[in-house]
């Protein structure tokens, strides 16, 4: 675990390149990981607009469903579930696969590593290229005859399989899988960017275990993308041949849809949701490790105080990933599956608690004793634990079979993952922002916006997503377009629309961080090399960094990364290219 | 800011507690036999869980208040504590595991055994968008389906073959009736896509599978209307696959059973 990376310094030379001249080189077809990482991130900024669009739209329609809107007038039940299987798509995909990874992780990993750039800058490039022709095929579904498809971001078959199964299954569907397909494509090229650099490209003495906790979530979530992207990439083929070419994976016989039987036969629908979800499954841990590296990178810094327990936090990852391989069937309880395996992935799913509480344990240690400064990246670190632990523990319902039954496909599981990935995983995201505009761009975003930004956005986040908890326990199942048809939903409304207000207010205030952003790129005051007095290697560099980050002279490292307040240090930080001598403690 | 920090972290957390504890927007009133130890386990959980929670979000706030930056304070350079990471790992693997498995026994019951063989005989099939209740009368049969005969105009919406002796019997109705403190063995199925029969005053909850025949078992233990809803998206009408199941004594089953039979021969 503590080799010396092999041959560094030959590396380096091979992927040393020129700093590129002209605009197209610069900005557009760039090489450079820090303008790829930039590209994702805003990438990332339009998609999650769309994807609030879309929930703007779905929150009105669910407690005004005959309201005639302007422009799109009135929504019908199936636009509504296009809404929503287009709003989780672009959320999961193109937002939170796509900033935590590709946008932070390319612009910050070269450089916190001690590399001039990725391991393989071609690959690196087109990998975005690739990640926005997926963008635009899925953009185009909502184009095309018969719209965008209606089957969720799950896309269930049969219901996914069959043209005739609803409005927006004809093309739409098949745009979906296809602009998914090429999105897996992306994922894989990125993987082994990522996995290569990490292994490969590491300067003099930064050994595996003085990474910064931000490289080993990007490491490992590689890792998960590498194995479970191409499972997708099978099941979409699978399911691209399903509708178009007669095949029968996913569909078995009999079946009649609108008065024709269907020709199909032999195939399982449990088969489909099995492929799904084993890449489904490692997909939300794809989206939620980064968040943790960045916050435990936060944590340490803004306390003052080394980490809680570096290596238990390794332990820790490694641990989520394995385990986020092993517990898949949790999404299948009551899908027909074998209570057997019920019993047995219930069990595993229980299992992953235990290295995240150990993540939660150790990040309140690393504040605890500290002299923590709350600066905007800081509060959005503290929201994020606070954020994850309520997500976290909706967990122990529904892993569990005998509770599951009554909660599985009600708004309880919507409280669940919103909490975790929808708003957890998004303030990874503006923590990430807040704390590495200054690299990126030379100068600081406004504080009291971004603290105007955090109260909302926090306060808000809790006040729509932890009423969902009470629908689920009612019986409020997901996905209905309206609560009309039901009886036992009708008391439920008021709760409804308390929580469509919130989101709209909530929405509304993210037009601050926005603000913030780009005004700030243009008008911010200008930052030094190192505004947040940290340790790691970004920080050692001006702000914005020359092009392959190091001018020539790759550092060499000498200390861990959270080396803060050491007694006896003549600050309270000690970078990690410090002189050796400067910490008395072993690490 | 710490100050804040800790009385917005605070607040969320108790007005959350609160109406977690007060079960304002609560569960259906349960009205089945195997609802009993789901409700129960369900309230363990709940303790265990919002134990954890309050314990860990007022620490949050707590922690983040008393470690703020002011003169004069110290940070303690610490790594961590092996022994401190040991015992709190140990703990929660024992009350996530431990909570787990002992709770499983409830799944085990409902699932583990099929149901027994007094059990009043349903299949129930889910189509876009309604649901059907097929009952196979005294032969105790089901009568062979064939899909190319579903035909709701003639109302034979499951598409059950007359040809088959075992149909002549078969009674297929929009309304679940069941007899209250009797066993009842639903055989899911579906005619399309995936649906899921959900009712929750039952504790019931089962995907409709096209392509397979999945066994279930619940009994009803009051007398009773009682909504059933779709739990699985399958198209525009998901939202409306609403039914219902009536739960009557033995004697207003075994008569409503009696007159449909007689009006299916007429």
């Amino acid at each position: 675990m503590d080799a010396q990376p092999n041959a560094a310094h030959g590396h380096t030379e091979a992927h040393a390149h020129a700093a590129p001249t002209g605009f197209i080189r610069k900005y557009i077809f760039s090489l450079d990981h820090k303008v790829i990482g930039i590209q994702y991130f805003f990438l990332a900024l339009v998609s999650v607009f769309i994807g609030m669009a879309l929930s703007v739209l779905m929150r009105i329609h669910l407690i005004w469903p005959e309201a005639n809107l302007p422009f799109f007038g009135h929504l019908k039940p199936e636009t509504y579930l296009t809404l929503l299987t287009m709003h989780g798509t672009f959320m999961v995909f193109f937002v939170l696969t796509t900033a935590p990874q590709s946008g932070f992780g390319n612009y910050v990993l070269p450089i916190q590593i001690g590399a001039p750039d990725m391991a393989f800058p071609v690959l690196n490039m087109l990998s975005f290229w690739t990640t926005f022709v997926a963008f635009v095929v899925m953009v185009a579904a909502f184009f095309v005859e018969g719209g965008a498809p209606l089957h969720g971001w799950t896309g269930y078959a049969p219901l996914s399989a069959l043209q005739s199964a609803g409005p927006g299954e004809g093309l739409g569907a098949d745009l979906w899988i296809i602009s998914i397909a090429i999105f897996c494509a992306a994922s894989l090229m990125g993987a082994l960017n990522f996995i290569t650099t990490i292994l490969d490209l590491r300067a003099k003495g930064m050994t595996l275990m003085r990474l910064p906790l931000t490289c080993w979530t990007w490491f490992v979530t590689a890792m998960l993308g590498l194995l479970a992207f191409g499972v997708l990439l099978s099941a979409g083929i699978l399911l691209l041949l399903d509708r178009n070419v007669g095949t029968s994976f996913f569909v078995p016989a009999g079946l009649v849809l609108s008065g024709t039987v269907v020709k199909h036969n032999g195939g399982s629908p449990l088969l489909w949701q099995h492929l799904f979800w084993f890449f489904g499954h490692p997909e939300v841990y794809i989206a939620i490790l980064p968040g943790m590296g960045v916050a435990s990178q936060l944590l340490s810094t803004f306390s003052r105080k080394p980490i809680f327990g570096y290596r238990a936090m390794v332990y820790a990852i490694l641990g989520i990933a394995i385990l986020g391989f092993l517990v898949w069937g949790h999404h299948m309880f009551v899908s027909g599956m074998s209570p057997y395996l019920g019993f047995s992935f219930s069990i595993m799913t229980m299992a992953i608690g235990v290295p995240s509480a150990i993540k939660t344990f150790n990040w309140l240690g690393t504040m605890w004793g500290g002299r923590i400064r709350f600066q905007s990246p800081m509060l959005f670190a503290i929201g994020f634990v606070s954020l994850f632990v309520s997500g976290g523990l909706s967990g122990p319902f529904l892993a569990q079979p005998a509770l599951d039954i009554q909660l599985h496909d009600t708004y309880f599981v919507v409280a669940h993952f919103h909490l975790i990935m929808g708003v957890a995983a998004i303030f990874g995201i503006f923590a990430g922002t807040y704390y590495w505009f200054p690299k990126m761009f030379g100068r600081m975003m406004n504080e009291r916006l971004a603290q105007i930004h955090f109260f909302f956005s926090f306060i808000g986040t809790y006040a729509i997503f932890m009423p969902m908890h009470y629908l689920g326990m009612a019986g409020h199942p997901r996905r209905y377009s309206q609560l009309s048809e039901v009886s036992y939903l009708h008391g439920l409304m008021p709760l409804q629309k308390f929580i469509s207000i919130v989101a709209f207010i909530t929405i509304a205030a993210q037009v601050i961080f926005v603000f913030n952003l780009f005004w700030s790129m243009f008008k911010g005051k200008k930052a030094g090399d190192n505004p947040w007095e940290a340790t790691t290697l970004e920080w050692t560099v001006p702000s914005p960094p020359p092009h392959d980050n190091f001018a020539g002279k790759i550092p060499v490292v000498n200390h861990g990364p959270y080396e803060y307040s050491v007694p006896g240090a003549p600050k309270d930080y000690v970078m990690q290219t410090d002189p050796a001598g400067a910490v008395t403690a072993a690490h | 800011m710490g100050l804040v920090l800790l009385v917005v972290v605070w607040l969320i957390t108790l007005i959350s507690t609160y109406y977690f504890a007060v079960d304002k927007w609560h569960m259906l009133p349960l009205a089945s036999r195997h609802g009993a130890a789901m409700d129960s386990w369900f309230h363990v959980t709940y303790i265990v869980v919002g134990v954890v929670f309050l314990a860990a979000q007022l620490a949050l706030g707590y922690v983040v208040w008393k470690s703020r930056d002011r003169s004069g304070a110290r940070v303690t350079y610490s790594h961590g504590n092996t022994k401190l990471e040991v015992l709190w790992t140990v703990l929660t693997a024992i009350i996530f595991v431990g909570l787990n498995l002992a709770g499983s026994s409830i799944w085990a019951e409902s699932r583990f055994q099929g149901a027994g063989t007094n059990a009043v005989q349903v299949e129930v099939t889910g189509l876009q968008f309604a649901w059907y209740f097929r009952y196979p009368g005294p032969d105790g049969k089901f009568g062979r389906i064939k899909p190319e005969l579903i035909d709701a105009s003639v109302n034979n919406a499951v598409g059950i073959d007359d040809a088959d002796p075992a149909s002549k019997d078969d009674i297929t109705v929009g309304t679940l009736v069941l007899p209250v403190n009797r066993e009842a063995e639903l055989t899911l199925r579906s005619q399309d896509v995936i649906h899921s029969l959900f009712i929750p005053a039952m504790r019931f909850k089962q995907d409709a599978v096209p392509g397979l025949m999945i066994h279930m078992h619940f009994t009803p233990t009051k007398t009773g209307e009682y909504e059933i809803a779709c739990a699985e998206l399958c198209g525009l009408g998901h939202y409306k696959m609403h039914g219902m199941l009536r739960v009557v004594s033995q004697d207003e089953y075994d008569k409503w059973i009696a007159q449909r039979e007689a009006e299916k021969q007429q």
